[in-house]
């Protein structure tokens, strides 16, 4: 089971890495919902083979959310913008994904001076969570279409699931589905938000709304 | 009882999507209002039991916060039935830029209004800590649209800044939370219950370093949310491009809820012995904040804007109070009341201002107690309140912790706070008074637009031509604030005394 958990933090941090290195903005939502079809499966695996129907029910609506319903909306709204690339980010490709390397590195670093009470089945879940946040909020600052913003929103709110789901498993049912509705909810609303910049503004460019300062 | 609470409001905002009739569903806006205020007066008499095996309880903090919400909101249902009825509802155009847009539907706007009441309901009553994450986040979505309300682009610039910044902040208090529940572990699968009565209970055997790192995600999270500097540049934006009732409602209850989750950690804090790391990083953030808003404050060329650094300065001062703790613990909480009587007259009365003027720039505004004799008067008067002048409320509770301060020996922290009160009451008060007096400017641009408010107001009934809807609710707040200075009722004073015991050193 741990070996399967390990395979899984791994190809969580890989799809971090692709997503910093990709400018086609359709690959990077397929990224983000390949992210989260593989975060939705860190609960059966971290609960020590205790299947339970709360786990697969669990795994199952976060795994629907995360890895169908996202991408289908991120999608949509692509195609209503009219927009392919993220052109010119703040920061290249190629630093992007050197940044990345270097946040995964930080991130071992902290979640070895944070020892967890409780042996885990990974240790390797606390640098997972941290550096999802990590990467999440970089392209939250480096990138400039709002909808790579909200892909990076939802980076790290993966990297903080996992977090969750690992450790916290003894959450009550109402929390975790109050959460999963919120991010639901959040996303969604962002959606709408981006659709309207677009036919307000005829862009989706963050940097460009900057009118409001003192 | 407490699920009446929240469940009321929520299932009105829904019935309120789908009503057609407009007058129906401002009848219904005011009647969800009024029945949430009666049932909040009830829960001062008899505490109601406890909800959902504990998880909904009100205690002394909880009650505190949701009479605060739901008076204000009351206060703004009834602003709101004059504010939708002069609404113009067809394309019009913007006076700063000048382009055509149009409003939100009314039904979503009074919908959403409700649904926001119901989940900072949530706020106030929740006892544990994953359910206070789930509806602090819920009070962020349901507001979004609201600040929405003027379609245009400044409106939408001033969502997306909300709604990203907000939910990354509430994101990281998510971390917080799942850190906590790190801290609450006891042995191999066992933990305490993110409670708050079982954490307070339990404190001792939190683990402290896991707590710490909880405590610090916490406090940002929230701390956004709350508009503590340096993660408070969403505030001015959403502020100033909302209605003004719905800034009065995100000033004066808002961020008072997130203000109520850093509250609840502190509460947790304190027990596990740990209250002075708490109260440290609370007081460097109550300050920072201070600081920061006082230098918006003083170059101020947009008067909600100005309202919105106020809020800032005045969390800075709940946030210094709760650091300096002992004395200064009641002080906030008392603060907290006045401030968001007084934030949401201000508001009420910016709103006036701005409809008449149609211009949001503090030169183009003059002559306001001229022009709205009764609003003028509300404007100069919620600046003495907001200020901290005597006799109103602000001032006591001011005092309270300046004296906290000082009995504690830490005069560094009394000087900078009343540096910086000084500096905000000059700031504001030049812009402020300077708009009150005077005669109007009749340039090109404002020209139409005054000539057309003094005709509309030129058919009320009240001195100045006002109508009387949109100046009583201010009024009303106004006088709460002023009588708070005077005289602090016993029971609300036994509650602001029990509220802040919870974070007393024990």
């Amino acid at each position: 089971m741990a070996l399967w958990l390990d395979t899984l933090v791994v190809l969580i941090i890989l799809t971090n890495l692709k997503l910093l290195g990709s400018s086609r903005l359709r690959a990077c939502i397929q990224v983000v919902a390949f992210q989260g079809i593989l975060l939705s499966l860190v609960p059966m695996l971290a609960g020590a083979g205790h299947l339970t129907p709360r786990i697969v029910a669990l795994a199952l609506l976060t795994m629907t959310v995360k890895g169908v319903i996202f991408p289908w909306l991120l999608l949509r709204v692509l195609r209503t913008a009219n927009v392919h690339r993220e052109m010119e980010p703040f920061v290249s490709y190629t630093t992007s994904i050197l940044v990345g390397v270097g946040l995964l590195a930080a991130s071992v670093w902290m979640g070895r001076q944070l020892p967890l009470p409780v042996p885990s089945q990974s240790p390797l879940v606390v640098p997972l969570a941290l550096f999802n946040t990590m990467v999440g909020l970089f392209v939250l600052v480096s990138r400039r279409k709002a909808l790579t913003q909200v892909l990076g929103y939802l980076v790290m709110e993966n990297g903080i699931y996992a977090f969750g789901l690992a450790f916290a498993l003894e959450e009550p049912l109402l929390v975790e589905l109050g959460t999963l509705l919120d991010v639901f909810m959040a996303v969604f609303i962002m959606g709408i938000m981006i659709f309207h910049i677009n036919r307000e503004l005829d862009h989706i460019d963050t940097d460009r709304l900057s009118v409001l300062k003192d | 009882m407490i699920l009446t609470l929240v469940l009321l409001p929520l299932l009105a905002g829904l019935a309120a999507f789908f009503l057609r009739h407009d007058g129906a569903r401002r009848a219904l806006l005011l009647l969800t209002a009024m029945g949430h205020s009666c049932l909040t007066a009830l829960a001062w008499v008899q505490r109601p039991p406890a909800a959902l095996d504990d998880w909904l309880l009100l205690d002394a903090p909880g009650l505190l916060f949701l009479s605060v919400t739901s008076g204000l909101f009351l206060m703004i249902s009834i602003y709101a039935l004059g504010y939708l009825r002069r609404e113009d509802w067809g394309r019009r155009e913007d006076f700063e830029e000048g382009f055509l847009f149009t409003n939100a539907r009314e039904p979503s706007f009074t919908g959403c209004l409700l649904i926001f009441l119901g989940m900072m309901t949530l706020v106030t009553v929740s006892q544990h800590f994953g359910l206070l994450w789930v509806a602090v986040e819920a009070t962020t979505l349901a507001s979004a649209p609201l600040i929405y309300f003027h379609r245009h682009s400044r409106s939408l610039e001033a969502t997306w800044k909300y709604i990203m910044i907000c939910s990354v902040g509430i994101a990281l208090a998510l971390l917080g939370n799942f850190f906590l529940a790190v801290a609450s572990t006891l042995g191999e699968r066992e933990h305490v219950p993110l409670l708050l009565a079982s954490l307070v209970g339990r404190a001792q055997s939190l683990h402290v370093l896991w707590f710490k790192a909880a405590f610090i995600f916490l406090l940002v999270g929230y701390g956004t949310k709350m508009g503590l500097a340096p993660m408070h540049t969403w505030l001015p934006d959403a502020h100033s491009e909302s209605p003004s009732l719905v800034s009065a409602l995100l000033s004066g209850a808002l961020l008072n809820c997130a203000f109520l989750a850093i509250f609840r950690v502190q509460q947790v804090a304190v027990a596990a012995g740990e209250g002075q790391f708490g109260r440290d990083l609370l007081l460097g953030f109550g300050l920072l904040s201070m600081a920061v808003a006082a230098a918006f404050i003083v170059r101020q060329a947009n008067f909600k804007r100005l309202l919105a650094y106020s809020s800032v300065e005045h969390m800075g001062i709940l946030s210094l109070a709760m650091g300096l703790g002992g004395k200064a613990d009641f002080g906030a909480m008392l603060h907290l009341v006045n401030h968001s009587l007084t934030k949401g007259m201000l508001f009420l009365v910016a709103g006036n201002i701005l409809s008449f003027y149609r211009s949001k720039s503090t030169a183009d505004v003059q002559g306001v107690t001229r022009m709205l004799p009764i609003s003028g008067v509300l404007w100069v008067a919620g600046f003495f309140a907001i200020t901290g002048s005597p006799p109103f409320g602000t001032f006591m509770s001011e005092l309270v912790i300046l004296k906290s301060a000082l009995d504690q020996g830490r005069t560094v922290v009394a000087v900078a706070y009343l540096a910086i009160l000084c500096v905000v009451f000059v700031g504001m008060g030049a812009i402020v008074l300077r708009m009150a007096q005077g005669m109007p400017r009749e340039s090109a641009e404002n020209s139409s637009g005054l000539r057309e408010g003094a005709a509309r107001l030129a058919l009320s009934p009240w001195p100045g031509g006002e109508s009387g809807l949109s100046f009583f609710p201010p009024m009303l707040l106004g006088a709460a604030a002023l009588l708070l200075g005077l005289y602090v009722p016993p029971p609300l004073w036994r509650i602001l005394g029990e509220a802040a015991q919870a974070v007393g050193v024990q």
